[in-house]
């Protein structure tokens, strides 16, 4: 077993969109220790966008090659540079771009992370830190490794190395979650949670590889399936399936899939909010590359030489598809808070995704894999993304504000009657243009009548809710659509009449919000809310909403192109 | 001129008029949207009888002025359309219906909200105009795919129109139920739709219409799998209509939405499920449709009579609207499960006369509600309008008289149309359909009655009579109620050749007794 140190032969080519953002987030460290304070904000964002627009340029620039190739293995053996992996590379950076315009946005005078993170909060040292204005910009090195870690994730087949991208994607994931500017002791909290669980998660994943390498004496997804396909005693036997259903829980439990959710509506709410929608959008992408990735390699070759084995992967899928489903729709009707709502219901598409990965399990032909389920799996994670980044770019544009007592009669006043004229309104907001800006208004209950405070945003935000709703014309029915179908085609019909009839109930709880926005007035509701006062659209955040929003109607009007691109990357390097 | 894209114009025109009154409603031509929105309308009119000028009557079964073009051929899904008759018949209906819905809602004191920009007003007729383009696109599809999103997109700007513009505090609990009971449908519906093209023949093409019947004919699928995607769509279809037991939506949605949007609602829109089921269930499932036929008589003729005795006993005018269109779904229901071609015409001309009787009610309710000085609904407090508003009373009799299918009346043809022709296969759900037409007489009178005589309440005493606006806008429905009636043929013939191509498609042929009773039924007719 014991050989001589082969040094690899390292094509960087090939490597340059994960080196660009790795290497990014390194000077990013450098510029955090050596610019002054007083243009490190500007330099950091500098360096990130640069970063990520290289990795998306190279992206683009591989892609033909690796289309014609099919793709290679690189490093070793242990990184894959395939079409589906570009693609989901793709994906990333371009959820990133967003990521990294709401983690830049301070439509609202301050970013979204705390001035000084160590600080206990609520302590002197916090508000000296705050009163001199001091400003965090880790994050944005934080993010970077965090996405890098999340392209290789979905790049290769080295469980080992899959280990140790979870581990980058998710270090950094624990202390942006920490880094809230607002509410830091629900932060704090949620950072700490999902490190505990993620660690639990971690770990669970190691030993699943140490089972598996135990069963077939290899790491590596394509020595694990030839061992298989060989017909090892062992590797057909029970440590390999053991093995394989610890890490794939290891890797349900980053998409949030049920019943291994329990961190995802705490972190979603306490975390800071460009954080949460990084988690929602990217760490689903990546973590679901990955789990299609060991699906497609590892499942028709089980299959051939037990389809028992095989059938079980699938049914347990099936099962942690239809709880996902569940659990998100029915636990998000009663929510009362915007992210957490947001959170039950990345739940929910969690389960709807999963229909299409169950339909890459061909009953027909067991020896190959659905096209249309690495299709729709693809498409999903993109204009799901895109909504959910949109919903919450939305989020951080709507705050709270405080209002004197005398101020608040002045609101009271503007606000009663169902005909508030012209001149009540103006004077209002002028009463609250002198009032600071505070965290966001995450209760439901304050964004009562947004369709006639700001009826772009609201627009926009009903807009997302439609395309996770699953609304036609919006990516998510596309979306939807494709999964059902891939779904179907393979033969999981009741799965995916399942997802059929929980899309009904996340109507419900999507579509009240709609009528809180238009049909609700403010003073309908509850006032033991903080007054509410909604910022521009001019900011970064207002650019990720309008551009969401654009790409929400491009995705359900006319999705040929992004179709057509997801159905090349259907190809995987053996 | 004979390839120029008049279905796609007929589409495209109402949908840039709602996107240039949206941008409009934001300069200075504020106060003028409603003109706006008027001309838009009236363009629309303009280019359907150009489109019908190119239409061939005497091929009325042929789907005509077709275009098909790719739209996601990865999906397998393409932008076709094409009109048949009875296409056509429910295009000129939705596109006759909504300047007068326009002008209707023209001094129409939507509740406003001091909002800024378009205005309430305006943002109603971008509604009104948007839903227009869906309407006709799903009466032209040829395309599942195509007719499933705008089957579901359509439900949007009603759900807004009835909660953002209904009266009453119910109107946010009836959008959402419409919303939901709709979406429920329509999600099951998309299984059966997805089911549907993996049993078909695939491809860049596979939800083109014609390519599925022409596949399917040769490829049966099996006998369950047939059975469960045609429930698919035919649950979508009869809540969409509706019909007993999932029509609980229809009188809660019609008495909190605005009367406009009400008679768009189940005047038009309604009659999606009906043409669904007409259009799609039975030329794609024949046998399951046949499999299906007797318990959905049955479910029509209990919707039938149960929407004809609850419309008795309601106290609010537009609930009591919303039953009788309970009841009249109903025998349109009826009409195509006899699967004779009398039925099958009958009912198709049905839903035409149906639209225009409906949106005449509801119209002139709208125009009674909106003189009572707390716009009240309840039938209670209305009496003896007839003696200071003679022209509201009448108008409102004529439009009562056809929900009640008066002969001479175009309903009366239609009716009679679809009771003989069930009369010949299926004799007791005829005669027990027949009860309805006694009980329709009763609900019609009574409520006439109530509202039109007797004492006039004193509140009442200076009720203003119909204005020269709203004489304009009822005067084409009754217009159209008294000449179909009296000279159906035309429409007749629109009908009578799609008829018999769908009772080919099913593979039925009229029982011996219908062909007397048909040729019968239309010489007394015409």
């Amino acid at each position: 077993m014991t050989t001589d140190f082969i040094e690899p032969t390292i094509d960087w080519a090939h490597l340059a969109p994960i080196i660009a953002v790795l290497g990014a987030g390194v000077l990013g460290v450098l510029v955090e220790a050596f610019v002054p304070a007083r243009s490190r904000r500007v330099v950091q964002l500098v360096v990130t966008a640069l970063g990520i627009a290289a990795a998306l340029t190279a992206v683009v620039v591989l892609w033909p090659g690796v289309q014609e190739s099919g793709g290679v293995r690189i490093v070793g053996g242990t990184v894959l540079v395939d079409p589906f992996a570009l693609a989901v590379q793709a994906i990333l950076l371009v959820l990133g771009i967003f990521s990294l315009l709401l983690f830049a946005d301070r439509s609202s005078g301050d970013d979204a992370f705390a001035p000084a993170a160590a600080a206990v909060p609520g302590s002197a040292y916090e508000d000296l830190a705050r009163a001199q204005g001091v400003r965090q910009t880790e994050a944005f090195p934080l993010l970077l490794f965090s996405l890098g870690g999340m392209m290789i994730f979905a790049s290769t087949s080295n469980l080992l190395m899959m280990f140790v991208a979870l581990e980058v994607l998710s270090l950094p994931l624990y202390v942006l979650s920490a880094l809230a500017r607002r509410r830091r002791l629900l932060s704090q909290e949620a950072g700490f949670k999902y490190f505990l669980l993620g660690a639990f998660a971690s770990a669970i994943f190691l030993f699943g590889v140490a089972l598996m390498y135990g069963a077939t004496a290899s790491v590596d997804l394509a020595e694990i399936r030839m061992s298989i396909a060989r017909g090892d005693e062992t590797a057909v036997g029970g440590l390999l399936m053991v093995g394989l259903i610890m890490v794939i829980v290891g890797i349900l439990f980053k998409v949030g899939a049920a019943p291994f959710h329990v961190w995802v509506p705490d972190v979603y709410q306490g975390a800071p909010t460009p954080v949460s929608a990084f988690m929602a959008a990217c760490t689903k992408a990546a973590a679901f590359g990955a789990l299609v990735r060991i699906v497609v390699v590892v499942a028709p070759t089980l299959g051939i030489q037990s389809a028992a084995l095989a059938q079980g992967f699938e049914v347990a899928l099936w099962i942690v598809a239809i709880l996902s489903m569940l659990v998100g729709t029915l636990v998000a009707i009663p929510q009362t808070d915007m992210k957490r709502m947001l959170g039950y219901s990345a739940i929910a598409h969690t389960g709807f995704i999963l229909v299409g990965v169950v339909g890459l399990f061909l009953s027909a032909d067991i020896r190959g894999f659905s096209g249309l389920g690495v299709r729709s799996t693809l498409f999903y994670l993109l204009a799901y993304g895109v909504a959910t980044l949109g919903a919450f770019a939305a989020i951080t544009l709507v705050r709270e504000t405080t209002a004197a007592p005398v101020l608040t009669t002045t609101a009271g006043a503007g606000a009663e009657g169902g005909t508030a004229e012209l001149g009540g309104e103006e004077r209002k907001e002028d009463v609250r243009e002198s009032t600071p800006i505070l965290g966001e208004a995450t209760h439901m209950a304050q964004w009562a009548g947004l369709g006639r405070r700001s009826p772009w945003l609201a627009a926009a935000y009903s807009l997302f809710l439609l395309s996770l709703a699953g609304i036609p014309l919006t990516g998510g029915f596309i979306a939807k659509y494709t999964s059902f179908q891939a779904g179907i085609a393979s033969g999981a019909t009741w799965l995916a009449v399942i997802g059929v009839l929980t899309s009904v109930v996340a109507v419900f709880f999507y579509v009240r919000i709609i009528v809180l926005f238009y049909f609700t007035t403010p003073d309908e509701e509850s006032t033991d809310h903080a007054p509410v006062k909604v910022l521009g659209m001019g900011g970064p955040a207002g650019v990720t909403v309008v551009v969401c929003a654009a790409a929400v109607i491009f995705l359900g009007v006319f999705p040929s192109p992004v179709l057509d691109l997801v159905a090349q990357a259907a190809k995987f390097v053996p | 001129m004979t390839d120029f894209p008049w279905l796609t114009t007929l589409v495209l025109v109402p949908a840039v008029g709602a996107l240039v009154v949206l941008a409009l409603g934001r300069t200075a031509a504020r106060s003028r949207v409603r003109e706006m929105a008027l001309a838009i309308s009236l363009v629309e009119v303009g280019v359907l009888f150009g489109a019908l000028t190119q239409f061939d009557t005497g091929q009325s079964q042929v789907h005509q002025l077709a275009e098909t073009h790719a739209w996601i051929p990865q999906l397998g899904t393409s932008w076709a359309l094409g009109a048949d008759g009875v296409s056509m018949l429910l295009v000129a209906l939705a596109v006759g219906l909504v300047p007068l819905v326009i002008g209707a809602a023209w001094r129409e004191n939507l509740p406003t909200d001091g909002s800024k920009g378009l205005g309430h007003t305006g943002t109603y007729l971008v509604l009104i105009l948007l839903l227009e383009a869906f309407m006709v696109t799903v009466f032209v599809a040829r395309d599942v795919f195509l007719f499933y999103v705008v089957f579901e997109a359509m439900l949007i700007p009603v759900y807004f129109m009835i909660g953002g513009f209904g009266t009453g505090a119910q109107r946010r609990f009836a959008a959402v139920k419409f919303l939901i009971f709709s979406l429920a449908g329509g999600l099951i519906m998309l299984a059966a739709v997805i089911a549907l093209y993996v049993n078909g023949p695939g491809g860049e093409r596979g939800f083109l219409i014609d390519e599925l019947t022409g596949y399917l004919a040769q490829n049966p699928m099996g006998t369950s799998t047939e059975r469960l995607i045609f429930l698919g769509f035919f649950i979508a279809f009869a809540i969409k209509a509706p019909i007993v037991p999932v029509h609980t939506w229809l009188p809660d949605a019609a008495q909190a939405a605005p009367a406009g949007t009400s008679a768009l609602l189940v005047g038009v829109l309604d009659k999606v499920g009906t043409f669904g089921m007409l259009a799609l269930c039975l030329p794609l499932f024949p046998t399951a449709s046949v499999w299906a036929a007797p318990v959905i008589v049955v479910l029509a003729v209990v919707s039938i009579i149960y929407g004809a005795l609850l419309a008795i006993g309601q106290s609010d005018l537009m609930r009591l609207i919303a039953y009788t269109s309970v009841s009249h779904f109903g025998f349109i229901v009826l009409g195509i499960f006899s699967f004779t071609s009398l039925s099958i015409s009958g009912s198709s001309l049905y839903m035409l006369n149906h639209g225009i009787s409906t949106g005449a009610l509801f119209l002139l309710a709208g125009f009674l509600i909106a003189r009572h000085p707390e716009r009240s609904q309840r039938i209670a407090d209305y009496g003896g309008l007839q003696k200071v508003a003679p022209v509201l009373a009448g108008t409102f009799l004529v439009a009562g008289l056809s929900a009640l299918s008066l002969p001479g009346l175009s309903t009366f043809v239609s009716e009679i149309m679809v009771l003989l022709g069930t009369f010949a296969t299926s004799r007791s759900a005829a005669l027990f359909a027949v009860v309805a037409v006694v009980l329709a007489a009763l609900y019609v009178l009574m409520t006439y009655q109530r509202v039109f005589t007797g004492k006039v309440p004193d509140e009442l005493a200076a009720t203003p009579d119909l204005s020269g606006r709203e004489r304009w806008v009822v005067a084409p429905l009754l217009a159209g109620l008294v000449i179909l009636g009296v000279y159906p043929a035309p429409a007749l013939d629109m009908v009578r050749e799609p008829a018999q191509t769908t009772m080919t498609a099913i593979g039925v042929v009229d029982a011996a007794p219908a062909d007397d009773l048909a040729t019968a039924g239309e010489g007394s007719d015409s």
